[in-house]
Parts: structure tokens; sequence; C-alpha cells
């Protein structure tokens, strides 16, 4: 552990990706306070206003704060991307440890369907879904997180696979434990790294498909601010209003950017391969 | 080899049918009668005697599973489906869509490998030289940048201020003009992914005894990289071909939105908006089977490219 925390430290960047995602959600939790203006009010007189000193950030086609909009926001982007990666990764662990623990016909019809959904290319079959359910941000949420158990799934069977031969899980079966006992004391301690990797590696992809279906009209719908919707609002006056098309979409790189920053630093930190490379340099 | 083939072929028949099944799945995760669903317009209720005309037509009265059974006899007869806006077969559009989603796609391709091989290289090379830390970084933004956002910034600055190519659409059959925007926005964001791949893969390989035999041989540094580390290195980015175009495919979605180009994430969100169903199905079985045969094909060549793979498979089966 304290092996862990020294290499973690030693990465800048992870650690930049940690307090730019701290400061998000500080953003998220204090948006009522922080937000100059009301989100959702409307003000025609200040349709599409350049930045000024009363409108930081300018405003939209219909004179709502973009900067207070943008701070709402990313309650919504911050809540998706953590509910999503929550419920897909206790589907695919649940189902991960089923697969790996019992195997024989159980193992086989949860892999060969995580392969079916894996035919799918994932965008496609979240848009699918979504689309046949309607619009709505409960519906996008459950679309992808019908897109995203699988990683969770094939991880989990595989730490659970490499676990199971242990010595030590073998002992405690000797001594009659329970096969729940086995697995949440011995086998999931032992396996749960990985998944924590792959779930902040796999926040980033849920958020992107969030913003990217709410751009398509699937998502949150009006007046709630949302990112992707922000821009696909701004689209229209790309020409009269270009902030409008600008800074939504800075604050979606942000986000993911940070994600990413912090997976590959978790990555690097919990994975021993990518750690004797290092050493190797 | 052909042995191989054909073990691959096989082992696709559970999931296929897997697959047809979610996709047929779909049309019945509308929340309520879906005949209801689709007559009721804006305008109120849909008549109860039209709802009942329509579902008879559509069989949707029948049971479930004998659905489902004349569904895959009519996929495996090549019939999709009708729309519900035409009536016509779905296929009818689908193909030249993803014809357009196709020339998207290879364009995007070509693009990205165009940059990330050499730039992966000589990061590979240079590494940790302010060209790699440039690139790399380079790398992590693209990564991180949403294709959408990508797409409309490239058309503010090239279509709308510098007015170089046009805003959006596909001209006459696709011309260059009309494909250069979306195709710099797929393909560089693909290109983001394949740059770090392509570098810690050569990094990878110029580590290994054979490529310090063959400089200890007095081999130009040249023909070491360009060579022999070269055709090791790229083993991996033609591994993961196949998800790169799934990648790709994906992203076509919201590129093919914003650049009005008619392909088949286009048409699959259309379809969405007009609540076109058999569309949706329509849509969805046809990617998935293009993609499914674009990974069957990329395993093969794959075994070609590295023999090792195939003696491998071959030792185990003895």
């Amino acid at each position: 552990m304290a092996d862990f925390v020294s290499q973690f430290r030693e990465n800048r960047t992870a650690l930049v990706g940690a307090a730019v995602i701290l400061l998000l959600v500080l953003v998220a939790i204090f948006a009522p306070q922080l937000a100059p203006h009301n989100p959702i009010k409307a003000s025609l007189g200040d349709r599409l206003s350049a930045p000024s000193e009363k409108y930081p950030l300018g405003t939209d086609h219909l004179g709502r704060c973009v900067l207070s909009r943008l701070l709402y926001g990313a309650r919504i982007s911050l809540a998706v991307g953590v509910v999503v990666v929550g419920v897909a990764a206790a589907v695919g662990v649940a189902l991960g440890i089923i697969s790996g623990f019992y195997g024989g016909v159980l193992d086989e019809i949860i892999m060969r369907l995580v392969d079916a959904m894996l035919a799918f290319p994932s965008i496609f079959l979240a848009l699918a879904i979504a689309g046949t359910l309607g619009p709505g941000l409960g519906n996008v949420m459950i679309a992808i997180i019908v897109v995203e158990w699988t990683r969770y799934a094939r991880v989990m069977r595989g730490s659970i696979l490499s676990v199971k031969e242990n010595y030590y899980v073998e002992a405690a079966r000797a001594l009659g434990a329970s096969d729940f006992y086995v697995v949440t004391q011995h086998i999931l301690p032992n396996a749960i790294a990985p998944i924590i990797v792959v779930a902040t590696l796999g926040m980033a992809p849920v958020i992107l498909a969030a913003t990217s279906l709410s751009f398509l009209g699937l998502g949150v719908q009006p007046p709630t601010p949302e990112w992707g919707m922000m821009l696909n609002d701004g689209r229209l006056f790309m020409r009269r209003a270009p902030h409008l098309t600008t800074f939504p979409g800075v604050a979606i790189m942000i986000t993911i950017l940070a994600f990413n920053l912090l997976g590959d630093g978790l990555r690097d930190a919990l994975d021993p391969r990518a750690r004797t490379e290092k050493e190797l340099r | 080899m052909l042995n191989y083939i054909l073990k691959r072929i096989i082992l696709l028949a559970p999931i296929l049918l897997l697959v047809s099944l979610i996709t047929f799945s779909i049309l019945y995760i509308i929340p309520g009668d879906p005949a209801e669903t689709i007559l009721t317009g804006p305008g109120g209720a849909a008549d109860p005697k039209a709802v009942e005309e329509f579902r008879v037509k559509m069989g949707l009265d029948r049971p479930l599973h004998i659905q489902y059974l004349k569904w895959l006899n009519n996929v495996l007869h090549g019939n999709f489906g009708y729309s519900y806006m035409t009536e016509q077969p779905v296929l009818d559009p689908i193909l030249p869509a993803f014809r357009a989603t196709l020339k998207l796609a290879v364009a995007s391709m070509i693009l990205s490998l165009l940059i990330s091989i050499p730039v992966g290289i000589i990061s590979a090379i240079k590494q940790y030289s302010l060209i790699d830390n440039l690139s790399m970084t380079g790398a992590l933004l693209g990564v991180s940048m949403p294709n959408f956002w990508q797409g409309l910034l490239l058309i503010l600055l090239f279509a709308v201020y510098l007015g170089w190519f046009p805003v959006a659409g596909y001209g006459e059959n696709g011309d260059f003009e009309h494909l250069v925007l979306p195709a710099i926005t797929l393909g560089t964001s693909s290109a983001a992914i394949t740059t770090r791949l392509m570098r810690s893969s050569m990094l990878e390989t110029i580590r290994q005894d054979y490529i310090q035999a063959a400089r200890a041989k007095g081999l130009s540094e040249r023909v070491v990289i360009g060579k022999h580390a070269l055709k090791n290195a790229l083993i991996p980015v033609v591994t993961v071909a196949g998800l790169n175009f799934g990648y790709l495919l994906d992203g076509s979605v919201v590129v093919e939105t914003i650049f009005a180009w008619p392909g088949i994430g286009k048409l699959m969100v259309g379809s969405i908006y007009m609540r076109d169903y058999p569309m949706i199905q329509g849509c969805i079985l046809f990617v998935a089977l293009v993609y499914v045969a674009v990974n069957l094909v990329v395993d093969i060549l794959y075994t070609f490219l590295d023999p090792r793979i195939r003696y491998e498979t071959k030792a185990k089966a003895k």
C-alpha cells in the first residue's frame, strides 16, 4: 500500500487530474453559490451577448448566462458518470464473480453474452437503446449501463480465475468456509484493484457518451443545463455567437482529460508490469 | 490455416444468434405498445382501429417467439424488415448510407495512420525529447476532445471564418471538398489513440535483442528502425485495426450528424427522431454484422502477418 501511495505521488500528471476532479466536484456541489445568475432564467433582452462584465462567458439564444449553465452542468455530467460507472461496475462485478467462481454453463452463457455485446459498436448500441426508450436522462443512463457492464465482468472474471487458485482460498475451503465467505473475504479484496482502475478509466468514455447522446437531443431535456445539449443549441448561432460553441466544449474536454490523467496514473501505480517497465528506464 | 479460419467462423455462430436476439429485443423495450406509440401523433391518441390494422400488418399480433423466428428467417434471406415511414425495405437506404460511411471511415483511417505511424516512431526513438512530449500532450488532448466539439470548431474556423471548405453536406457523391473536414475530425481523434499505441509498441520493440544484434552487425540506424523494428512494432497496430474500425463507426454517429454526411450514423439518428423502429433495428444489425466481419478478417490477416500466432495454435492443437 505504501508502495502504491509513493508510486502514485511520483506521478504528477495523475495528481493534477485528481486535483481537477476535486475542483469539478466542488463546483458541482456549490453551483448555486458560485453561479452569478439563475441558469434557467431567460432574459430575452440579453440574447446572444458576448462575454461581458455582467455575463463573464456571455449568454445563449434565450439570454441565459452561459457561465451559470456550465457550473450547473457539472452536476449532471459528474452525477451521470458516477451513477453509470457505479451501477455498471456493480452489475459487471456480480456477473464476473458468478462467471469466474462457478464456471460451467453459467460462465459460458455470461461470457457469450459479453461477446455478443462487444459485437456492437458501443455508441451505436447505446443510441439504439436510448432512442427506442425515448428522450430523457434516465434512459440515456440505462442505455450506457447496458453497454458498459461488460468491461467489468471481463476484468472481474479474469481476476477471480487467477486468485481462485491460491492456497489461501483452498485453505479457507478446507476450514469449511462457505462460497459467500470465500468470495467476500478472500477473493474480492484481492481482485478489486483492477476494477478500481477500470472504473476510473471508464469515467471518461461514460461522460463522453452521455454528452454525445445529449448533443443528439436524447439526454436531458430543456431547460436543464447540460454541456452536450448546450453545444447543440449553440450550433445554430455559430456565426453570431461563437462563444456558445467554445465554452461547453472546453468544460467537457477538461473533465475528460482529468479522468484520463487520473486513470492512467492509477493504472501505472497498480499494474506491476507498467511499474517494472518504468524502473527499467 | 484453413482449419483456424473455419474454427473462428463456427465460434461466431452462437454470438451472431445472441446479436440477433439483442437486436430483435430493441423493438420490445419501447415503453407501452409499439403500434400505439408509433401511431400516436402530436395530435393525440391513435385510432384503435388503425392500431389494430397496423398490428396485423406488421405481424405484431403474433406470439413473441413466432415473431422472432419469422424476423430471423427474413434476415437470413436478406430482408431486414420494412420501414414504418416509407414501407420500403430498410436495406434500400442502409446500403447507400453505409457506402458513404465507409468512404468517410477509410479516409479517416488513412489520415490517422499517416499521422500516427511517423509521429509514434519519432516519439519512441526520441523518448522524453521535446517532440515526444509535444506529441504525447497532443495525443492526450486528442483523446479527451469530444468528436462533436472538434467538428464544430473545424466548421467555425475553416468553413465559417476562412471559407475554405463547405460547412456541411455531401456534395456530388461525397467529393473531396466535403470529405475533408469530417475526415479530419474522425481521423485525428483516432490518430490520438493509435499514436500512443505506436509509440509504446516501438519502445518495446527497440529494446529487444534482435535490434541490438542488427545494430551490432553495423546496420545503419535507418535500416534498424525502418526495416527490423518497424515490421514488428506495427503488429499491435494491426491487431487493433478492428477495434479502431468500431471506433470510427461510433464516431460517425455525431460526425455525420454535424456535417450532414448521409451515412449510416445519420440515418440511425434520423430514424430515431422519426421513431422508425425497423430502420433502427436494421441499422444496428447491419453495423454489428459489418463489425463482426471486419474483426474476423483482421484476426485472419493477423495470423498471416505474425507467424508466431500460427505456430502457437498449431502447438496447442498437438
